[in-house]
């Protein structure tokens, strides 16, 4: 068995499985439940003023007949009294003692009641605090949630007020509704804060109703905008915690969020700098015993790898990821189809001949069998033939020797200029 | 209720004649429906001998429009519902279809079926009658070929008017395939849809008894043959006439327009193997029978009846005797069939068509006792009225342009069983329904261009 165990900015757990602030956090029940179930950590159903929610708060987008690929909520953070989620807070961390329990907050950006919450929490032995700067509907018209976190100022001075009375690492959970996030995860750090996670969820409207022209979900005839996760999240999120983890400035843990459901995609966000990651819309399609194959999945993928530690993956891959100007112009690949393999649906073709560069051409051999050709003196390598196709090992996409020597946009533009100054 | 091991019910037999195969439900199809990769220039298209343009029609149910589903089948194939029952799919589309070579195919047959069922239960109207063109067409027989022919003819505008026999629309889909595989009502639901553009349907009435042949060919600018097969030639052998001996044709029939008989405590023996043999076995185990047997001269490599439903009679409990022929049926003192008398048999030399011929294996005569015969070994032709026309044939095969379908007669065209046979086309329902749509358009062109030449 490799080490799952992980460690972000001193707050341990058993696995890198964590569920993220959100309705199956949202009591001491759950937790625990959770945690039976083998979950390594659960960020707390954020804590504040008790609020009020709408009935109707959740919709989910299928596609093609499968459930659940984008799911949407107008759920407010908790709408218990703080006192008696303390309480729960307090007998779950009794109970299971080297489970990772991290108490969301929301309040006021006022640096009072950051004083107040935190210390109230940190009284009953939380392993962590994670500030809700992302939740995009309900609380931001309020000024708080997401709203706050669209404001580098405001990310940082919560954070820093915060950080002021924290004895516990205080995580900063970022909001994706935002141009740049790693201008508010700098925020975030430079308020002082020891890991960031990201992403929270997407503004979006789930749906109109064909038959009643109503929005989906609808509250007595009315809608508003919902915060979007879910399996077609994720690579949003991937990107962004990317792109938080190649940024020198941004130098905390990251706890990656947006779209897990499965340990392949807990190890992507590893790869790509994670060092744990949070689930909520899985375990809420699925229940928590969807934790099983995840812990049991990675361990296997450890050890099929050579690898002892679930912590060596985090960043691997962040160095392979850059901008656009940093590629290089001359590599070459291009589609290879393998006739032996091909089913002959024809997609690659009609992909190619409608949307694509024309390159693939349907023809007849002489024994009269039908077969598909890539004339790759005009295929561009776009992947898109190889995307479309049904067949696993129909199409390859081959890389071809260098016929002139590497070189990106950005190399090539400092050339350009090495002449023009000539 | 009294069920058997194959849930026959030998009370109430009726029970016995509901369809088989159950519909999808929403959910299957639309998980099915989401299956299908949507080839382009799909081999399932290819494979259907109407032209369905089966992955747009699928693709449709998957955005729950099972409207433009219905009307994409429909389009292609007048007879649809129909076929989506009794399509050798795995034979056609579905045997065609690109998943083979990596999961399964997809169940283009039942998600036809789907759509076509929720036309049916609509009753919405998915075609209109053309404007009018003056010109009128008669058909002989509303079978598949022929209700095909009129529903096309009818959107180009021609005034069509189908002479039918029997008291029902729908020829072979209507009487002659059995109501376990294909209830009656859809057969004339597709009669009523051609009905609903226009066209007359005169039931009751056979052409060369109620009206004369030639009576047609003056009334009317063009007429179609589409009366397909008669009814099952005799065997030849001593015995043929006693009570107790069928004929598979109308023993289907009777099935799907009498009130049904018990068969409980017979015993069956089907003579041939064809599909018509396997249906009237099957029939006759669902009738109650204690035993059936289908004996077959040849092998089972020889025999015509789809692998399916081989298949399927072998789950009916339908016993198979290959190599064995019939030589004398054998009455009690009542004159009921007691015995046939039948001898072994083995296959001698290739015949002309590459089909090795039995030969009888002297000295093997043995005897089995049963109560009922049915004869399934071919349809005889209506020589009489494809003479009245004046047509060519062969053997009663009516000879036909294989492009127009265009008879000796100038305006007179065939299609369906009428030109099957004698190594021409083919014997399917879905051929029948393509044929129709070919002579209407040779229609179309023939007559549209003689108007052009008139003006």
């Amino acid at each position: 068995m490799a080490d799952l165990r992980t460690n972000l900015a001193g707050i341990t757990s058993p696995n890198p499985f964590w569920l993220a602030s959100a309705p199956p956090t949202n009591s001491g029940y759950q937790v625990q439940r959770a945690f039976e179930a083998g979950w390594g950590g659960a960020v707390w159903k954020t804590l504040g003023e008790p609020i009020i929610n709408t009935s109707a708060r959740f919709a989910a987008i299928s596609f093609q007949g499968k459930k659940v690929a984008g799911f949407n909520n107008i759920e407010l953070i908790t709408d218990r009294p703080l006192d008696v989620n303390l309480k729960e807070i307090y007998e779950t961390k009794k109970r299971f003692p080297h489970h990772a329990i991290i108490a969301s907050l929301m309040v006021e950006p006022k640096q009072e009641k950051w004083h107040e919450i935190v210390k109230r929490v940190e009284d009953v032995g939380v392993d962590g605090l994670e500030l809700n700067f992302g939740c995009p509907h309900g609380m931001a018209e309020r000024g708080m949630g997401a709203a706050s976190g669209q404001q580098p100022d405001l990310v940082q001075a919560q954070t820093t007020w915060a950080k002021e009375v924290a004895k516990t690492p205080v995580i900063v959970k970022l909001t994706p509704n935002i141009t740049d996030i790693t201008v508010t995860a700098r925020a975030a750090v430079n308020g002082g804060a020891d890991a960031i996670s990201m992403i929270n969820t997407i503004n979006s409207l789930m749906g109109v109703d064909l038959d009643s022209w109503q929005t989906v979900p609808s509250v007595a005839g009315k809608g508003a905008h919902g915060g979007y996760c879910g399996p077609a999240v994720k690579p949003i999120a991937l990107n962004m915690v990317a792109e938080c983890a190649r940024h020198p400035a941004i130098a905390v843990p990251i706890s990656g969020i947006g779209g897990v459901g499965t340990w392949q995609d807990a190890v992507e966000f590893m790869l790509m700098g994670a060092t744990g990651v949070q689930v909520c819309t899985a375990a809420m399609h699925h229940g928590f015993s969807i934790v099983e194959d995840m812990i049991d999945g990675l361990n296997n993928y450890l050890e099929e790898k050579g690898l002892a530690s679930v912590s060596e993956l985090i960043g691997k891959s962040v160095a392979n990821y850059s901008e656009w100007g940093n590629l290089d112009l001359n590599y070459r690949t291009v589609a290879s189809i393998n006739t032996d393999v091909c089913i002959h649906c024809n997609k690659c073709h009609i992909a190619c001949e409608d949307t694509s560069h024309q390159c693939i051409e349907r023809k007849i051999a002489l024994d009269g069998t039908p077969f598909l050709h890539v004339r790759e003196e005009d295929c561009v390598g776009c992947n898109l033939c190889s995307i479309v196709c049904p067949e696993p090992g129909a199409i390859d996409m081959i890389t071809l020797p260098y016929e002139q020597p590497p070189m990106t946009w950005n190399e090539r533009q400092t050339v350009l200029a090495t002449y023009k100054g000539k | 209720m009294t069920k058997s091991k194959n849930l026959r019910s030998l009370v109430n037999v009726s029970d016995n004649f509901r369809e088989v195969e159950c519909g999808l439900t929403d959910v299957e199809a639309s998980d099915e429906a989401n299956r299908c990769l949507y080839c382009y220039d799909a081999p399932c298209i290819t494979a259907c001998p109407t032209s369905i343009n089966i992955p747009s029609f699928i693709k449709s149910i998957a955005t729950t429009n099972v409207k433009g589903a219905a009307k994409t089948i429909m389009t292609a194939n007048p007879i649809g519902a129909s076929c989506a029952r009794v399509c050798p799919t795995e034979e056609l589309c579905e045997g065609a279809c690109v998943l083979n070579h990596s999961s399964k195919p997809i169940l283009i047959g039942k998600l036809q079926r789907y759509a076509t069922d929720w036309a049916m239960k609509r009753n919405e109207p998915l075609f209109k009658a053309g404007e009018p063109n003056g010109r009128s067409v008669a058909i002989v027989g509303s079978g598949p070929a022929g209700l095909s022919a009129a529903r096309e003819l009818a959107r180009f505008g021609y005034k069509v008017t189908i002479y039918e026999a029997k008291s029902e629309a729908g020829g072979l889909n209507t009487y002659g395939i059995v109501s376990f595989r294909l209830p009656p009502y859809v057969s004339l639901w597709e009669a009523q849809q051609v009905k609903a553009l226009g066209v007359t349907i005169k039931t009751n009435t056979a052409v060369g008894k109620d009206i004369a042949a030639s009576e047609l060919m003056k009334q009317y600018d063009a007429v179609v043959i589409a009366c397909g097969m008669s009814h099952v030639p005799m065997l030849g052998i001593e015995g043929e006439t006693l009570s107790g001996v069928h004929d598979a044709i109308r023993f289907v029939e009777q099935t799907k327009t009498e009130p049904l008989s018990s068969y409980v405590g017979k015993k069956v023996a089907v003579i041939g193997a064809g599909n018509t043999a396997i249906d009237a076995a099957t029939c006759a185990m669902r009738l109650g029978a204690d035993s059936v047997k289908i004996l077959y001269r040849r092998t089972v490599e020889e025999m015509t009846a789809y692998h399916f439903e081989y298949e399927f009679a072998k789950q009916e409990g339908v016993e198979f005797r290959f190599l064995t022929s019939p030589q004398k049926i054998i009455a009690n003192e009542r004159g009921e069939v007691k015995e046939l008398e039948c001898v072994r048999m083995t296959l001698g030399e290739p015949d002309a068509k590459g089909r090795k011929a039995p030969v009888a294996v002297a000295g093997s005569e043995f005897t089995m006792d049963v109560d009922i015969v049915i004869k399934a070994i071919g349809q005889t032709r209506h020589h009489a009225l494809i003479e009245a026309f004046g047509l060519e044939h062969h053997h009663g095969v009516v000879a036909i342009d294989q492009h127009t379908l265009q008879t000796s007669v100038a305006n007179v065209f065939a299609c369906g069983d009428v030109i099957f046979g004698d190594g021409q086309g083919e014997a399917m329902v879905v051929s029948a329904a393509q044929q129709g749509k070919v002579v209407a358009n040779s229609i179309h062109q023939r007559l549209a261009s003689r108007q052009v030449t008139t003006h």
